[in-house]
Formats: structure tokens, C-alpha cells, sequence
């Protein structure tokens, strides 16, 4: 199916009898309304007219400022001047590609990948070559083996782009010896890395992992964060970190897209960051979400047929699940949602036809009640799908001498 | 007029129709009428009732809006609507019937057999598909008998791709169709008020390269209008669409799929409720015979209005 048929056949999760777990939408209803009118009423009182205003195409200052010092909070240490504010991360990955793919030029990523990427990485017209991940992320020797390939064939990369903390849509983590292994091939093949880290703050279980970026030190590593995920995504904010040849190309490219991220916006994020409430709405955020988690896992446990199988991430917004090969998740999506459920079919997260036995599920969006609800319902519809299958294949041929012309036999009766 | 317009819906083609939709509220709005768009839900008829349409225009595609469904709740309601009446909804959204309705008026379509999904699960049907192959011979197309779009249609060369094919036909609908693969030129033949548009042809663009490609996915074919063709070929197309629509009690306007093989044409499918989209082939068909959209539009409202009251009386 291409991409347009999904998109229209998606059309359907709009109407409100549909439980979505296709998104990958924030739970918006927890954030704290009074916050919202204090910081909104200072930003009215004490600066108005230049929240009003264009800013700067990098960013206002301040709001840069206090990106650093969320990213020092997180155990990176970046300057305020390396800091490029965007509108969403989505922006950065655009932007970041726009700045250094030309068209036919090699990019590698995650197997599966973020779906959004996909369309930036094909607009651009790059080569896109995926490396497969396992429970541990990215398989680096896959990687590795893959460049050392590729520099044979004189052709080198612009950027590996991975999501290596609770990735969408694997939901995997890479792990330390791995994301050690990404930075020194990187550093040894010169070849930017993007991570995109949306999820890395929204940890249930376990310790956290070191970055890429401050594994490596900013000298190979492109480093995106976003406020999408742990304040708003209704915010469109977002930012990256690169060495300052990037950064100057992707400000002009910005320049070119939007002059600048909202003022009003970054007037806010400040305001609400310097505030102190981001820790404890993260807090909030990570409690709903863990129990929501936990919620998808007991269901699909429960009502998932026999021979499927998914992970349990630690952290972040989605499970990834396999169902036996022989189901195709672009049909099963068809069935689901006319018994009113949606998820994102595993072909969306590759550029090569494969993933076409899995699908991404979002436990973020809704609530529990409806997530046990969602999976009952897609667990109901594999199970017939697989019972068919199983009918059919088992099922002996008989023959029959063939009487007549072919046709005879559809409505024969009638014409007689 | 007060049209109430119905858009949306429950089906898969949701997408669609909010595109058809679209399109003609502004032609609607444009042309002086006053509307009010509706989506299927719960309060349908209460909304129908509070808004007392002149006219319904119905811009739905696939189950409920193209079926029937609506369109028998709307003779109930005393609305009159736009396209054909509740029978020809009916037959012509399940081409399994429409197929044998066509062969009895002598109506040439492809040769093929209906499964249900109840009888290869409850009654091993699936020990005939050596059979079925053998005397459709391969290839065959495997298709929902209830889809309009091309959504869950495959084509299969070899037996034991079988079950996989109909296992994604199933996906759309209770039961398929599987149909002996006829290879020819692709023609969409639009009739409006029983007059036959300038003929549309579905050219395969170089970079499909099974005809299955061009027939049934986006981008595998470009669109021309009107289709160069012979005139013997044009006059059987004609023909064969115009019976096809008669056959199966089409009114106001339709759209005939033709594929033209060796033998002639021969009709794939009947779309009752053709889309109304920028890219859809009735409005392209009709802007070929000088009917511009809005005027399409007007006289599709026409039509209804003087069509008013049940049809199946």
C-alpha cells in the first residue's frame, strides 16, 4: 500500500469512537492550568511587546541559555552559542538534512526508523541505507561493516541518524557498549551522528544511559532535543546542537523556512523553565505514562496471539510488536480499525518493504482504560486473521475433473 | 437550496470522501446554495431533521454511503439525494451481484468465483482453490467484494499464493472475489443523466511494470481524456458501459470501469457514487464535454430534486 492509501484509510482514526494508538500525542490533560496562567499573565505584564515580535533566527538568548542548562541538568555540557532553537525537532531534522544531503548522497539510520524522518530523508532524495536494531539498539558491527563497504565503493555517509534512548518506533535503548562503539566509528570514519533524543527524559525503569553527544564531546555528534515530549507539543519547540560550520548553514536554511521559532514560545518555555516546574511535570508525565505502559504490556500479554512477540521499553512512548510473518499489519490495520483501533503499521518505519509483520503502538495518548480496550480489539482481529490462515493452509485440496468452459459454474443456475 | 451535504463517514474511504466533500461545498457555497455539512454519526437524522435540507447531496464513498444505507434512510426521511436510488447502491457495491446481474443481461465481465470467509473457515473451502485456479486459469485478481478503492486487491500467479491474497481480501470485507486477470486497456467510462462522457483512459506510467502496478496503485498510470480509440472500440466501450448502467438501475450518473481486451470490453466494476475530487475522472470526463465543476454540481442538485420521493415504489 502506498502512503497515500494509508493516509487516506488513517483518515478514519479522526472520529471519536476510535481508540488511536497511532500517534504518538502527549497526554496534554495533566499539564498544571494555573502554571499556564502565571506564566502566560508575567509574560503579558512583563514582556509583551517583544514576545509579540520576530526574534533572532537562532534563537532569543535566553531561551538558549536555558537550553544549555537543561542539557548541563542532563549530564551535557553545551555552550548557549551552539544552540540552535527550532520549531519542533522535526525542524532540525529538516533543516539539518536540507543543510548537508545532495541528492543521491548516502545517509544511514536506525532499521526500524522514526517514521517522520523517512519523508525529510526522501524529499532531499538521499540514499537511505538501514542498519538493523535488536534489544540493543542499533547492531554497530552491522554499522561498521556497512562503512567499511561503503568507503570501498569511494562513497561516505553524510550522517548516521539514530534515536538511541527509547527510539521510535523499536521503543529499544542503544546500549553503552554500543553507543561507544557509534561514537569511535564516527569518529574514525569522520561521519556526523544526529541523535534525536525526544525520549530521554522519560525514563520508567532502570539508569540512565550517557548520550552520544557527551559520549563523543559535540566534535562528530549533532544532538536534537524537543519540548514536544516532556512540555507541549502544541509548543512547536524544539533545538539542536552542532559544531558552528553546521550551525551556520542550518540558521541560513532557517532563515530561509521561517525567519524564526514563535517569540511567544520561547517567551513561554523561558518563563516556564526558570519557573522550576519542569522537573515535577516530568515527574507527572513519567508516572501517567508508566502505568500506561504497564497497562499495554498486561493487555497484550492477555489478548495478543500466540507467536507474536514485543518488547518492554524502559522508557519513552511506544512498544514495538511482531506478529507471525504470515500476517501482514497494513490488512490487519484495515480490520482494526473498522472494529474501531488504530496503530501504525511496521512498513512506515522502512524504506525497503520490510516490517510488514509489525506494528508500533502508542500507550502516551489515551488512557488505560482504553489502551486494554484497543489491544483487546487488535488482539481479536489477529487471532481470527491467524485462524484463517491456519484453516486455509491445512486445509488438503480436493479435485474435480473441470466441467466444461471455465465460468460454467458461477451462476450457471440462473442462465439455464 | 438548502443542501445537506454528507461527507465522511465510517468507511476506509473516509479520506476520500472528505476530499469529494470539500470540493463541493465550496462549488455549492459558489453556485448560492446554503450548506450544511454533515458527518455520519448517532445524531444523523436528528441533524437532518433540525436542518430540513431541499436536497441532499451525498459526497460518501465506500460502505454505508454508497451501499444503500443512506440513501434508504433518506427516502424515509422524505430527503430527496443525489445519485443513484438504493437498489443500484446496493448491487453495484458488491461486485460479486453486480457480476452476475451484468451476465444475465449479457453484459461481458471476467470470469470468477465468490468466497466467503464463513465457508473456508466453517466448511474447508479452501480444498477448491486447486479448482477455482484451474478453471479461471492464472493470473487472477483477488479483491473485496464490498471495496470500491483498490484497497485489498492482489494479483496471483501461483496457486499457493492463494491463501496470503485472500487473506488481505478479507481484511476489507467478509468475502472476495477472484477473478481471471484480463489484460488490456484500462477505460473509466462516466455517464451522467444517462448521456456517455468523454471516455477516460488509465495509461501506464513507464515505471510500472506489471499492469497490476498501473491498474491498482497510485501513481502506476496517468489519465487521459479523452482516450484515443478507435471508433468501432469507442462505440463498444459506449455501449458497454451504457448496458452495464442500465443493468444495474444506475441513475443521475455513475461510473463504468471497462478493461478493452481482445474480445472487447468487458466492465471490472460500477461506482455508483464516482469521487468528486480534484483528481477523480467523472469531473475530468465531464470538464471534457464542456461541463464545467459547478455545473456538474447544479445539475447533479437538479436532477435530484426532480427525482424526489422513494424510487422504490
Amino acid at each position: 500500500m502506498r502512503s497515500s492509501a494509508m493516509r487516506d484509510i488513517m483518515a478514519i482514526t479522526a472520529r471519536s469512537e476510535v481508540i488511536s494508538l497511532a500517534g504518538g500525542l502527549p497526554d496534554t490533560s495533566a499539564f498544571p492550568r494555573e502554571a499556564f496562567d502565571e506564566v502566560m499573565g508575567d509574560t503579558s505584564r512583563e514582556s509583551l511587546a517583544a514576545a509579540l515580535q520576530y526574534g533572532p533566527t537562532e534563537g532569543t538568548d535566553a531561551m538558549r541559555q536555558a537550553i544549555a542548562r537543561l542539557m548541563a541538568e542532563e549530564g551535557m555540557a553545551v555552550e548557549a552559542e551552539d544552540v540552535t532553537v527550532t520549531t519542533g525537532g522535526q525542524q532540525a531534522i529538516d533543516l539539518i538534512t536540507k543543510a548537508l544531503v545532495d541528492p543521491g548522497d548516502v545517509l544511514i539510520c536506525d532499521a526500524p526508523t522514526y517514521p517522520g524522518a523517512i519523508p525529510t530523508f526522501c524529499t532531499y532524495e538521499a540514499d537511505v541505507i538501514q542498519i538493523e536494531c535488536d534489544s540493543e539498539g542499533m547492531k554497530t558491527d552491522l554499522l561498521e561493516r556497512t562503512l567499511t563497504e561503503l568507503e570501498a565503493g569511494g562513497r561516505r555517509p553524510k550522517f548516521i541518524y539514530s534515536v538511541p534512548t527509547f527510539q521510535n518506533p523499536g521503543g529499544v535503548t542503544l546500549s553503552l557498549e554500543r553507543r561507544r562503539h557509534l561514537v569511535e566509528l564516527a569518529r574514525k570514519h569522520e561521519i556526523l551522528v544526529v541523535e534525536d533524543n525526544p525520549y530521554g527524559m522519560l525514563r520508567y525503569e532502570g539508569e540512565p544511559l550517557p548520550s552520544l553527544y557527551s559520549l563523543d564531546g559535540g566534535g562528530f555528534v549533532i544532538y536534537i532535543g524537543t519540548f514536544s515530549k516532556i512540555l507541549s507539543a502544541g509548543l512547536r519547540l524544539g533545538w539542536m546542537v552542532s559544531p558552528t560550520p553546521i550551525r551556520e548553514k542550518v540558521v541560513l536554511g532557517k532563515q530561509a523556512s521561517d525567519l524564526c521559532t514563535s517569540t511567544l514560545t520561547q517567551e513561554f518555555a523561558v518563563r516556564f523553565l526558570e519557573s522550576g516546574r519542569l522537573p515535577g511535570y516530568v515527574e507527572d508525565l513519567v508516572s501517567i505514562y508508566r502505568s500506561r505502559r504497564d497497562a499495554m504490556l498486561g493487555a497484550m500479554a492477555e489478548y495478543f496471539p500466540h507467536g507474536s512477540s514485543w518488547n518492554r521499553p524502559e522508557g519513552g512512548l511506544f512498544v514495538w510488536a511482531r506478529l507471525p510473518e504470515y500476517i501482514n499489519t497494513e490488512d490487519l490495520l484495515a480490520k482494526a480499525l473498522l472494529k474501531g483501533v488504530a496503530f501504525v503499521p511496521g512498513t512506515g518505519a522502512f524504506v525497503d518493504g520490510r516490517g510488514a509483520d509489525s506494528m508500533r503502538l502508542n500507550f502516551s495518548g489515551v488512557s488505560e482504560e482504553k489502551i486494554i480496550e484497543g489491544i483487546r480489539r487488535i488482539g481479536t482481529v489477529a487471532r481470527e486473521q491467524l485462524d484463517l490462515y491456519e484453516t486455509m493452509t491445512s486445509t488438503a485440496e480436493i479435485a474435480l475433473p473441470p466441467s466444461g468452459q471455465p465460468g460454467d459454474r458461477t451462476g450457471r443456475k440462473e442462465e439455464s | 437550496m438548502k443542501v445537506a451535504l454528507l461527507t465522511g463517514g465510517r468507511s476506509l474511504e473516509r479520506g476520500v470522501s472528505l476530499r469529494s466533500g470539500m470540493r463541493v461545498a465550496d462549488s455549492l457555497s459558489g453556485l448560492g446554495h446554503e450548506v450544511v455539512q454533515l458527518d455520519l454519526g448517532p445524531n444523523l437524522v436528528s441533524l437532518l431533521g433540525e436542518a430540513r435540507p431541499d436536497v441532499a447531496f451525498i459526497a460518501l464513498h465506500g460502505t454505508e454511503g454508497e451501499d444503500g444505507t443512506i440513501q434508504a434512510l433518506l427516502e424515509l426521511l422524505d430527503i430527496p439525494y443525489t445519485g443513484p436510488g438504493v437498489a443500484a447502491c446496493r448491487l453495484s457495491a458488491d461486485k460479486d451481484l453486480t457480476k452476475h446481474v451484468l451476465r444475465r443481461a449479457g453484459v461481458r465481465t471476467p470470469d470468477w468465483i465468490t468466497y466467503s470467509e464463513a465457508e473456508i473457515r466453517d466448511f474447508g473451502a479452501a480444498a477448491t482453490f486447486a479448482i477455482a485456479t484451474e478453471m479461471l486459469g492464472l493470473p487472477v485478481a483477488v479483491k473485496p467484494t464490498a471495496q470500491g478503492s483498490s484497497l485489498g486487491v492482489r494479483v496471483v500467479t501461483g496457486i499457493e499464493e492463494m491463501p496470503d491474497a485472500l487473506m488481505t481480501a478479507f481484511s476489507y470485507g467478509s468475502s472476495a472475489l477472484v477473478e481471471t486477470w484480463v489484460s488490456g486497456r484500462e477505460l473509466a467510462v462516466s455517464i451522467l443523466d444517462g448521456e456517455v462522457l468523454p471516455i477516460v483512459e488509465a495509461v501506464p506510467t513507464e515505471s510500472a511494470t506489471y499492469d497490476f502496478e498501473a491498474r491498482y496503485e497510485v501513481g502506476g498510470a496517468t489519465f487521459t481524456c479523452p482516450a484515443r480509440l478507435s471508433p468501432e472500440d469507442e462505440a463498444a466501450a459506449r455501449a458497454t458501459a451504457l448496458a452495464a448502467y442500465e443493468a444495474l438501475g444506475c441513475s443521475e450518473f455513475s461510473r463504468v470501469d471497462l478493461i478493452l481486451g481482445k474480445e472487447g470490453p468487458s466492465v471490472l466494476e460500477v461506482n455508483a457514487i464516482p469521487g468528486l475530487t480534484e483528481t477523480s475522472l467523472l469531473p475530468q470526463a465531464a470538464e471534457a464535454a464542456g461541463v464545467g465543476f459547478d455545473d456538474l454540481i447544479e445539475r447533479l442538485l437538479e436532477m435530484a430534486v426532480a427525482d424526489k420521493g422513494p424510487r422504490n415504489s
